[in-house]
């Protein structure tokens, strides 16, 4: 056992692990953080991506030494204490998650994309999510998710109103789709 | 008759149609919410491999080397003195066969004698950790014996005597043959000997496997009190559990089986796996939970995916293009076990007698053992396979006589309210109104044989059961059950027994009892997935949950929906129809100024006639088939139909072929959530695409240096498509309305797979004229059929074809 400290979603997490462990192994089995998911453990679906100093990164083939030091964020740190984040508003409202194994790694895709780029492209979307598979879905409706969390991050779409028909948004032209 | 667009969802961009409440609806037809969204959003769903038992072990398992090969001798004396390793099983800890048809159990927990393919189960090891786990493995001393192995089908069926791979059930019969179906309907020789045109082809189909993102994943324990529970990423806990039950030797009463969240299953998951045999059995010799995750390249070797299908087809028709004679001559590769293949066999001829109209039909199917890993249910199970053949065979017939595809198919149509050629009864079919929106989305008459030499596109169509009209074993007891609890809060409880793999069908329940009792969604709580408090469900299976468990659903509401009308009714002093249950309030009909909060209704209904509760079930018409062996197999409550037109490039330098964009139009009946079965219609057209230009299920041969080795085990190497590759994908809902779904709803989980493929065949075929007639459509092959029509690998490049 190595003792390895991480900045884990805002918080200084100690915990001791074999010399050997990914930082996906330490997130799910040291520290309990099971939001991220392994889906083959040898860095090809991307179920496993979190975000580290701001970038979607593999944790199943990182280290977990590498992230000493490092800003880690994971699924379950992408929300705020009282709302989702758009991301995962708009997941849920879209469709986006099936079965949702694959769900964590692409939100985090996803939100690292929105924090670098706030209006990506559909090929810009596209291009950001190649390194994670989803079995599900056929893409189309995690493209429409995220552009649609997109506006609202970038304050051209209202929230979504929810009554007892549904959720509802009054219609928002957008440029582009 | 309805058409309604799926894009959008709830994001209210496409108003036209999304989210236009039907009039007498309010929460079905809309695109809601699912119940469990959130929590998949913010990672706070529990999957198998995320629950942590108190002194929980790891378990691993050994696997043979050698594709064939009969156990000689297990020595696993050192590995159980390893410091670490808790238990050992082996074959003879559990020696009962199974299988998940009940006819052919012909399969153990771990190999008892044999090893049938590389890959195959032979011991278990609990440990305290994984790493120990694999390390007690290399201690595991097994002796083989090497037996001949066949990786072909063919020369399986024609092996005539033994070893074969399995002892045959009779003496003198070939060991290496699970089943053959010939089955014959009219007079196949005299309707092609009447044809103006018969067309003749060959065509193979590829394996390929389901690649859910989540591995296989179980938990067993062992109370000590003689109750086993079983935590399993299935989508049959019912038959898992029934299984165990038998296996194992443990009263049924005392197995519970737990289904957590399932990251994927598309029919990988659809029947007992030696990991759920192992933890449970070695939870009873430690007395610790014990936890088995499969590896990526374990998944692989489970398998049971699509089979390869060799297949001859010869289809006749009249100079009018009207369907005469149709013949086929399948030969199934089902690898080492029977697995579903009893099914498989027959719905590779029974599914192909819709939405045509056939005077005459014969298919001859043959399913062959080979030392590979089993085949089983994929997506569209049996029936992908020669719907790829038989739709380019109607494209040929069409070329031929010089019909536009889809008038051909429209010509050919069989109609609402019918029977097939082979009997099934055919109910609502929305067929012609599919065939009319993929037309009218993708431009076709400006596109057909009209697009620049390298561009075209193809049309393909098809049906689909919704659900087996049969359980797996023969009984006389509902398909599916539900159990709804009204609590006095204003929330409904619901209990339900089915498999939430994805599909939505927690979130389907949900919506049927706010439709039925008038409760907002957020007052519906589904607790699901546990055989200790849940009524039976079947299974996710047979694109067959949302009509069952829906109908059964709405029968439990609608008891309670009675009890807390009268209840009201006897309040206001009125008759219990004029109490409506509607928007958390219930009202009196004609007077919206009588109304009260539901939770004051549910609280007179409690008074009235105690706690509330009502179960719903519901059962399969037994009069949708014929009476000739083998007529069941096929027959369903109802058939959803399907048509694409897929829009191709192809590169004629190389062979790469690209799928610019899918119309995927899709007779569900009614959509329950429209935002869910668009997803479940790019989800099935996505992975026809796969299957028809990347995805290959294969095994090295002697000269690759080790037969029967999985030829790329892995996510990279066994390509599915990422954002990148897959086409852009357009899906246009169309209601037919079904008599008998809930609201009207039939299948849309798995029918939008099969025209995927043969529409991208069609469209190769519009853009450069060579007809694909092997899976998968991979750069070399087309580059070789390209060459060998005289396309591609001139010198100087470019050339076009006349045609």
């Amino acid at each position: 056992m190595e003792v390895v400290r991480l900045r884990v979603n805002g918080d200084e997490r100690v915990c001791g692990v074999p010399a050997h462990y990914t930082l996906l192994e330490t997130l799910r089995y040291g520290l309990g953080l099971t939001g991220s998911k392994q889906g083959c453990d040898k860095g090809d679906c991307g179920a496993c991506t979190v975000i580290v100093d701001g970038r979607a990164i593999l944790s199943c083939i990182t280290p977990v030494w590498e992230a000493e030091g490092r800003e880690v964020r994971t699924v379950e740190g992408l929300a705020d204490a009282t709302e989702p984040h758009p991301v995962q508003d708009e997941f849920d409202l879209n469709g986006a998650a099936q079965c949702g194994f694959c769900t964590p790694g692409i939100l985090c895709s996803s939100v690292a994309l929105l924090d670098r780029n706030p209006s990506p492209t559909r090929d810009e979307i596209r291009a950001a999510l190649a390194g994670n598979l989803c079995r599900c879905t056929g893409y189309a409706k995690i493209y429409d998710a995220v552009e649609a969390a997109a506006a609202r991050v970038g304050g051209t779409a209202p929230e979504p109103v929810e009554d007892s028909a549904g959720p509802r948004r009054a219609p928002v032209e957008r440029m582009g789709v | 008759m309805s058409r309604r667009d799926g894009r959008g969802g709830a994001n209210g961009r496409d108003a036209r149609a999304v989210g236009q409440p039907v009039a007498d609806l309010s929460t079905i037809g809309r695109p809601m919410r699912k119940v469990d969204g959130l929590a998949k959003a913010t990672g706070r769903a529990r999957y198998t491999d995320d629950i942590r038992l108190p002194g929980m072990l790891h378990g691993k398992i050994l696997r043979s080397p050698h594709p064939h090969a009969r156990i000689l001798a297990i020595d696993t004396s050192r590995a159980e003195a390893m410091e670490g390793v808790h238990a050992v099983v082996t074959g003879r800890d559990m020696p009962t066969p199974y299988g998940i048809i009940p006819w052919t159990p012909d399969e153990y927990p771990l190999c008892l004698d044999r090893v049938r393919y590389i890959g195959d189960g032979v011991a278990a090891v609990a440990a305290v950790d994984e790493d120990t786990a694999i390390a007690a493995l290399d201690l595991i001393d097994v002796g083989y014996e090497e037996l001949p192995a066949y990786f072909d089908p063919h020369e399986a069926i024609a092996a005539g005597s033994g070893p074969f791979i399995h002892t045959p059930r009779k003496p003198g019969r070939n060991g290496n043959v699970t089943k053959v179906v010939r089955l014959e309907f009219g007079d196949v020789e005299a309707g092609l000997g009447d044809s103006d045109v018969v067309v003749e082809g060959e065509y193979f189909f590829e394996g390929t496997t389901h690649t859910p993102i989540e591995p296989h994943c179980a938990i067993g324990l062992a109370e000590g009190n003689g109750k086993l529970t079983v935590w399993s990423a299935t989508q049959v806990p019912h038959y898992l559990h029934r299984e165990l039950a038998r296996v194992l030797e443990v009263d049924p009463a005392q197995v519970r089986v737990i289904q957590p969240p399932v990251g994927g299953a598309f029919g990988g998951k659809s029947e007992p796996f030696d990991l759920e045999f192992c933890v449970a059995r070695l939870s009873m010799m430690t007395g610790r939970p014990i936890k088995i995750l499969y590896t990526r390249e374990e998944v692989f070797y489970a398998h049971r995916g699509r089979h390869p299908f060799h297949m001859r087809y010869r289809t006749g028709a009249t100079s009018e293009g009207m369907l005469t004679a149709v013949d086929s001559k399948i030969v199934m590769d089902g690898g080492a076990y029977a697995s579903f293949g009893l099914v498989t066999t027959y719905y590779s001829g029974q599914l192909l007698t819709a939405p045509y109209r056939m005077p005459a039909y014969r298919f001859h199917s043959t399913r062959a053992y080979t030392n590979k890993p089993a085949c089983g249910p994929k997506r569209g199970h049996g029936s992908v396979q020669p719907r790829f053949a038989f739709e380019v065979q109607l494209d040929r017939i069409a070329e031929t006589l010089g019909i536009d595809p889809i008038e051909l198919r429209r010509r050919n149509f069989i109609g609402a309210n019918t029977r097939t050629v082979n009997d099934l009864r055919v109910t609502s079919n929305g067929f012609l109104e599919c065939l009319d929106e993929v037309e009218r989305a993708s431009d076709w008459k400006r596109k057909h044989r009209r697009l620049p030499f390298g561009r075209g596109v193809g049309v393909a169509g098809s049906t689909y059961i919704t659900g087996t009209n049969y359980p797996i074993y023969p009984n006389d007891m509902p398909q599916s059950g539900i159990q709804l609890q009204v609590d006095r809060s204003g929330r409904v409880a619901v209990f339900s027994g089915a498999s939430e793999i994805g599909q939505g069908v927690d979130s389907m329940v949900a919506y049927i009892v706010a439709e039925e009792l008038g409760v907002p969604l957020d007052h519906v709580r589904v607790l699901a997935g546990d055989t200790d408090f849940t009524p039976v469900d079947l299974g996710a299976y047979s694109s067959r949950v949302t009509f069952m468990l829906g109908n059964a659903c709405i029968d439990a509401a609608r008891k309670l929906k009675g009890q807390v009308q009268e209840a009201v009714a006897a309040e206001w002093g009125a008759k219990p129809r004029e109490v409506l249950l509607a928007g958390g309030l219930a009202v009196r009909a004609g007077d919206t100024g009588t109304s009260m909060p539901l939770r004051d209704a549910f609280q007179l209904a409690e008074a009235e006639f105690g706690t509330l509760g009502a179960t719903g079930s519901y059962n399969t018409p037994k009069d949708v088939h014929g009476d000739y062996r083998g007529a069941t197999i096929g027959a369903s409550p109802a058939y959803s139909f399907t048509a694409h037109v897929a829009e191709v490039e192809v590169d004629v330098e190389t062979g790469f072929v690209t799928v610019d964009r899918i119309w995927i139009a899709h007779d569900c009946g009614r959509a329950l959530n429209p935002v869910l079965v668009a997803g479940q219609m790019e989800g099935s057209a996505y992975m026809g695409f796969a299957e028809a230009l990347m995805e290959e299920q294969i095994f090295k041969s002697e000269v690759q240096g080790r037969a029967g080795l999985h030829n790329a085990p892995s996510l990279l190497d066994y390509r599915i498509p990422t954002s990148l590759d897959t086409p852009a994908l357009e899906s246009l809902i169309v209601e037919s309305l079904d008599p008998e779904g809930p609201y009207g709803a039939k299948e849309a989980g798995e029918g939008p797979l099969h025209p995927s493929i043969p529409a991208i065949a069609n469209a190769i075929y519009d853009a450069v004229g060579v007809r694909m007639d092997s899976l998968p459509f991979s750069p070399p092959r087309v580059w070789r059929a390209l060459r060998a029509a005289g396309v591609a690998g001139v010198a100087g490049g470019r050339r076009e074809v006349v045609r």
